[in-house]
């Protein structure tokens, strides 16, 4: 499955109010480009819990995971695949 | 290179009073125009240093405090906050803050949120909020934890929106605190003084429009460190001196660094002012007796705080100018 299809969309509604593909690029550092701080990263967790039927342990909420949507998207992958 | 260790804020404490007097004696007449100072004193370090600022420039006559328990207020606060009033020779008042808070609904929608993630929680429960994860380089997670009456303790991980509003809830008390104090300052034209330290300015440690709204901060630039060394410069109480910070919040007692800060203030000053400084984090970690990862994780921790709380410290984003818009 591509989970960029789930995040981006989540990424741009809830942070970014829109739906222009363009306002974010998938490799963009989202937390370096001040799109999300760490209560976004907490919203973001919860979303991707409640929507991909995951649980995301302590050790795994580290920026690396969650830095882009690529590195999200890649993190999915491997959660799903486990 | 200087070696790293804790004597970097070793500073000329009473160059440092009068410098800081001075400008605030300019501040108060020539730039704000008040007659005097108000100060809430807590009982802690800081406020207190700040009251005694406050009267090294102004002199006790122009200084008025105000002492604001509420119903998790610890007594020993409010003792230390009547002993410091008493020996600067200041006026102050007394205002317990629980029957406004209690209307305005502080207390009910903090529990709602308490009972919503730990079922069981009743009213004779004590609870605290601690902080873990950023400084193993993980992103920050918050923990209830409660005390029943038998003393049995009870953890659990906070979800964001129980989060949002036990915080939300408490931020009452700061920002009731704090129309107070503006309403004796402007009974009296006086200014307000606002008390945090540099390490909870830089941080965000503060309350918009709550602790973080004043009229003048005599000792933002002052690390923790320091303002302990300036309070017993300032001779005073050993009782106030040897407190130890806390964030006199929750029912349960609870430290600064268990809430916001990622090690005890003197070590986190230490952080703070080596990353400005431009130290290694190998550095910091030989300073700290840690290894250079965890001090990294530091470094981050401290560079993710100042970002997450950027807001905290932006004027309102104005829309009059083209292109102008909030960053953070």
């Amino acid at each position: 499955m591509d989970f960029k299809t789930i995040v981006k969309p989540f990424i741009l509604g809830n942070f970014l109010f829109t739906d222009d593909a363009a306002a974010v690029a998938d490799d963009s550092s989202l937390i370096r480009g001040g799109i999300v701080d760490s209560t976004g990263i907490l919203e973001l967790i919860e979303f991707l819990e409640a929507t991909c039927g995951i649980r995301v342990a302590a050790e795994e909420m580290v920026p690396a995971n969650f830095d882009s949507i690529d590195t999200i998207s890649a993190f999915l992958q491997r959660k799903t695949a486990a | 290179m200087t070696p790293l260790g804790h004597h970097v804020l070793d500073l000329d404490l009473e160059a440092e009073a009068d410098r800081i007097a001075a400008s605030l004696r300019a501040a108060t007449a020539r730039e704000l125009h008040r007659r005097g100072l108000v100060v809430a004193i807590s009982g802690g370090i800081d406020s207190s240093c700040c009251a005694a600022l406050a009267v090294r420039a102004l002199g006790p006559d122009r200084v008025f405090a105000l002492i604001l328990p509420e119903r998790d207020s610890s007594a020993d606060s409010a003792a230390r906050a009547r002993l410091l009033a008493e020996h600067l020779g200041i006026r102050s008042e007394t205002k317990d803050i629980a029957p406004a808070l209690a209307a305005i609904g502080c207390y009910e929608q903090r529990d709602a949120a308490v009972r919503r993630a730990l079922p069981g929680y009743g009213d004779d429960w004590r609870f605290k909020i601690t902080i873990d994860g950023g400084t193993e380089g993980r992103i920050n997670v918050f923990q209830l934890v409660a005390e029943a009456p038998d003393g049995s303790r009870h953890a659990c991980t906070l979800g964001l929106a129980d989060y949002l509003q036990i915080v939300a809830a408490t931020n009452f008390k700061q920002r009731l605190r704090k129309a107070l104090e503006y309403f004796h300052a402007d009974r009296l034209n006086y200014a307000v003084v606002g008390t945090p330290n540099r390490l909870e300015y830089d941080q965000g440690f503060f309350v918009k429009n709550g602790d973080g709204s004043a009229d003048v901060k005599p000792i933002a630039h002052l690390y923790k460190t320091q303002v302990y060394a300036m309070a017993r410069h300032l001779g005073l109480p050993e009782r106030l001196c040897a407190a130890v910070p806390t964030t006199d919040t929750y029912s349960l007692s609870q430290g600064q660094d268990e809430f916001y800060f990622a090690l005890g203030y003197r070590d986190m000053d230490l952080a703070l002012w080596a990353l400005e400084h431009g130290r290694d984090a190998a550095d910091l970690g030989q300073a700290l007796g840690m290894d250079a990862r965890r001090a990294e994780a530091i470094y981050a921790d401290i560079e993710n705080k100042r970002r997450t709380t950027r807001y905290l410290h932006a004027p309102p984003v104005l829309m009059g100018e083209p292109g102008l818009a909030c960053t953070a």
